[in-house]
């Protein structure tokens, strides 16, 4: 088979000056399925956003069967057959599934109106054509995470793709869903297209692969026949270092509850359940995992736990003191720190300094303040300290947060929020998108604060995280706790899956063991 | 020494350096185009320059017309800046500045207080009265969500009607020809500093201005919270900073600011009430808080720059044949090109792809 893609010494710098991609030779063939692999920060969206004109590679020639191009917008990439399937894919949620599918190039009626019923035929078609499990007639707010991105892949096909790339498509997904998504693109590959799967997780790329390109630190590191190399192998490209995966941390040894939130509830503006009466407990030395697929609660758990949102029912009992009607000032006041899970809208001000980027929790503190100014120089020497201790790399304390990569920008929010050392952390996706360095870093941390006392809440989309770094955890479906384990090394990520999908839900006696004293 | 300005310069963090090639390249490209206009409209373009470039040289008391013009620009440009840097998009500093001064005329004219207490008690009240007109905004944009941009400047409609109102129903000297206040009592006005200028005592609050809000911006917690409500509200909200007490005191600082800058211009400059219209300073304290990107210290050249090519302009447009609105149009390129933040932004990439490579 020839190349379909061949892109050649692709060289890009984003505005903030972090090299993305450095000389980075892709190719891939005709009917194949191309995985591409590399830790989070390595470049791999990067290099297909340029392939799908998103971005503009700084250097760099972009061959499409065999003719050189260069795609200024998605729309000249759609155009000659190519279509991505986004890691955090953007649709209109008041439409239905065939509205979004033919979305951009809708049949119409009378010139102007949208031939709704001409969408779903139409939709109905492809999704027949391909076997894909799909009612063309439902809202889109009303489907799953799953069912959304196969909306995406009905999109890209229904404009006419050829090649279609997929970001992290199972970052999202339940196992049984990743099942269900392999079979869709093997089907896709018996009838022609090629598909670019890029992912992180080495047992999907074993199975589903024809070939695989190996990504580090923005170089390529490899081209291989998925059946010529092991796992190991892969993982030692991807790291540079052998055995950086694993996570030293001993057994928990939890203490009495610190937080018990009970009844809690947080209800939107049609006055639905978004939080649906829950109620658990947060133990000293313990890491409590919550899982779930995104939009299932958590959200809303985290921001009235934080004090960000308000509940509309229940309550969160922390030291004796009802917060869940505090302000935040006061809750963190009373030893909470919150990793929230949009670092760069939520936790830095890009264009501020790191030193003061720290400070945001500090600056008010009487040993920061000498009368009525800041002082300035204890400050300083304070955050040089933080910046060595979280080993953030960076010229000095004074250079801007968006001068950093993703990592060490994460380690300027852990460093500020675990300096206090509080009594209560709310970690929320603490290591999404960063290098596998800063997010051992930051898992190491987590543990050492559980082991000083510390009660830990890890929100995380990323499975093997919560099964590797919380010691218990509960399930979110629907705003409810569906299910609790108290010990982490007895449940398996499928038996997880089916309660995330709601499939299986624990009884409610199960479910309050997660209530301590 | 070439060699090791070279290297001063590349020391510089990038952002530093791109800020400032921005700078001069917006002033050099001004300069041209003004060049080129002067020769298009003029008969006489040298002269019709040296009018423009060194006119304000010319006599101590043109040079005093710059310093004068540049103390309420200085004041409005503080105000304007502090108000921005919380990302408040307050533009209520010229009723501000307008209510502040009638309010001082007021003072002076009313209260029965010897001549330097009466001064200082009547710019205390005009600064006062500014910065309500700047928080009645804040505090409806708290309240209500209302945008304060819009909302400022329905506020300096009223700040004008009331003004006068008040000085035309109670202060009217009919015995002047135009409208015009009573005459000030001679005891409370600014005393004048420089000889053959009219440059007053006002300078020298406006410098001590400028070092407090220095301090207060840069160096107080107040000022801390201040700046990062500006950089990402959202960030500062969920670090626990009030950023409701931060939307309503910064807007309150910025309106004392500008009511400051009516209250001296009214006692410094003038003997009685004497304004006509809005002043014509609308918005000549966003071009220099632009100008000067929100920074205090820069507050005072960008404000004299401005200032010394008004006058220039000014001299020029009375001694040649080069009108007035030439600089109309250099001043409105010079404030595009260093507001856009997409001047130059090819040319800022290519710095990062140099850096890039050379760290390498
Ligand atoms: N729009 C952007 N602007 C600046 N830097 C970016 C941007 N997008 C990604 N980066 C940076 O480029 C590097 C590679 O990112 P990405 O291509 O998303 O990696 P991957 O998909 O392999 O996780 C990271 O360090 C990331 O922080
Ligand atoms: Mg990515």
């Amino acid at each position: 088979m020839p190349d379909i893609i061949t892109m050649k010494q692709m060289y890009k710098v984003y505005p903030n000056g972090i090299v993305a991609n450095d000389y980075v030779d892709f190719s891939v063939k005709e009917g194949e399925i191309h995985a591409l692999v590399g830790e989070n920060g390595a470049g791999k969206t990067t290099l297909m956003k340029i392939l799908f004109g998103i971005e503009q590679a700084t250097t760099g020639e972009l061959y499409h069967n065999g003719q050189l191009v260069s795609f200024q917008n998605p729309q000249e990439a759609i155009k000659a057959g190519i279509g991505m399937v986004h890691q955090h894919f953007m649709q209109v949620g008041s439409m239905t599934v065939a509205e979004n599918v033919v979305l951009g190039s809708e049949p119409k009626k009378y010139r102007f109106l949208l031939d709704r019923k001409k969408a779903i035929d139409d939709t109905a078609e492809i999704a027949e054509k391909y076997k894909f499990k799909i009612d063309p007639a439902m809202r889109l707010d009303e489907c799953s995470v799953g069912t959304r991105q196969k909306i995406e892949i009905l999109k890209a096909l229904f404009h006419g793709a050829k090649v279609i790339i997929l970001d992290e498509p199972t970052a999202v997904l339940t196992p049984q869903e990743t099942e269900e998504l392999f079979r869709e693109l093997k089907g896709l590959k018996e009838r022609g297209h090629t598909i670019i799967f890029i992912s992180h997780k080495l047992n999907e790329v074993k199975e589903i692969s024809d070939r695989v390109t190996v990504m580090r630190s923005a170089k390529q590191t490899g081209t291989y026949d998925t059946e010529s190399i092991s796992k190991e192998e892969i993982s030692n490209l991807m790291v540079g270092r052998e055995g950086l995966w694993e996570l030293t941390k001993g057994k928990a040894t939890p203490n009495e509850s610190i937080i018990t939130v009970n009844n809690l509830s947080v209800m939107d503006e049609q006055r639905r359940y978004l939080l649906d009466h829950i109620s658990f407990s947060m133990r000293k030395g313990e890491i409590l995992g919550v899982v779930g697929v995104e939009g299932n609660g958590q959200r809303e758990l985290v921001d009235v736990l934080t004090g960000l949102n308000k509940a509309s029912g229940g309550s969160i009992m922390f030291k004796g003191e009802d917060i869940s009607k505090q302000s935040i000032h006061h809750i963190r006041e009373m030893g909470l720190s919150h990793i929230p899970e949009d670092r760069m809208t939520m936790g830095v001000a890009t264009e501020a300094s790191i030193t003061d980027n720290l400070l945001s929790i500090y600056f008010d503190k009487e040993s920061f303040n000498n009368g009525v100014l800041l002082d300035q120089s204890s400050i300083d020497a304070w955050a040089k300290d933080r910046v060595k201790e979280y080993a953030i790399k960076t010229k000095s304390p004074n250079a801007q947060v968006r001068s950093l990569s993703g990592g060490n920008i994460q380690k300027v929010v852990v460093a500020r929020e675990f300096s206090n050392n509080p009594d209560v952390v709310i970690a929320d996706q603490p290591t999404r998108g960063i290098d596998v360095g800063a997010a051992q870093f930051i898992h190491n941390k987590l543990i050492e604060l559980r082991d000083q006392g510390a009660s830990i809440l890890l929100v995380s989309a990323d499975l093997s995280e919560v099964l590797d770094v919380s010691d218990s955890l509960f399930v979110m479906y629907e705003g409810k706790i569906v299910a609790y384990f108290d010990d982490v090394t007895n449940v398996s990520a499928m038996e997880l899956g089916r309660f995330m999908l709601g499939i299986e839900a624990q009884d409610e006696e199960q479910i309050k063991r997660g209530i301590y004293a | 020494m070439l060699k090791l300005i070279k290297q001063r310069w590349l020391d510089q963090p990038l952002d530093n350096r791109f800020e400032s090639i921005r700078f001069s390249m917006a002033i050099v490209i001004s300069l041209i185009v003004t060049l080129v206009l002067v020769l298009l409209v003029s008969n006489e373009p040298l002269f019709a320059l040296q009018q423009l470039f060194l006119g304000p040289l010319a006599s101590i008391r043109k040079f005093g017309n710059v310093i004068e013009s540049m103390i309420p620009l200085t004041f409005l440009g503080l105000s304007v800046a502090i108000m921005f840097s919380a990302r408040q998009f307050n533009l209520g500093s010229s009723g501000a500045l307008f209510l502040g001064g009638t309010v001082t005329a007021v003072v002076v004219l009313t209260l029965p207080l010897p001549g330097f207490v009466l001064s200082v008690v009547a710019i205390l009240l005009g600064a006062f009265t500014g910065g309500l007109v700047t928080l009645i905004p804040a505090f409806i944009k708290l309240r209500f969500g209302a945008s304060e941009l819009v909302s400022s400047l329905m506020m300096n409609f009223i700040a004008l009607n009331l003004g006068f109102f008040i000085i035309l129903n109670y202060y009217r000297d009919p015995q002047a020809g135009s409208l015009a206040s009573f005459e000030f009592p001679s005891s409370s006005l600014l005393v004048q500093l420089i000889p053959g200028t009219r440059i007053h005592t006002g300078l020298l609050l406006l410098f001590i201005m400028i070092v407090l809000i220095y301090l207060f911006i840069q160096k107080t917690k107040w000022g801390y919270a201040l700046r990062m409500t500006g950089f990402n509200k959202s960030f500062a909200t969920y670090s626990g900073i009030s950023t409701g007490a931060v939307i309503l005191y910064s807007q309150f600082l910025g309106g004392i600011l500008a009511g400051m800058a009516g209250s001296v211009e009214m006692l410094g400059m003038y003997d009685r009430f004497r304004w006509q219209a809005m002043p014509t300073y609308a918005f000549d304290g966003v071009i220099v808080a632009v100008l000067a990107k929100n920074k205090p210290q820069y507050i005072p050249l960008a404000a004299f720059v401005l200032s010394y090519i008004r006058i220039g302009a000014d001299t020029m447009s009375v001694n040649s044949d080069v009108s007035f609105q030439v600089i109309a149009i250099i001043q409105g390129l010079i404030i595009i090109m260093i507001a856009a933040n997409a001047f130059l932004a090819k040319y800022r990439q290519r710095l990062v792809v140099q850096e890039a490579i050379t760290n390498d």
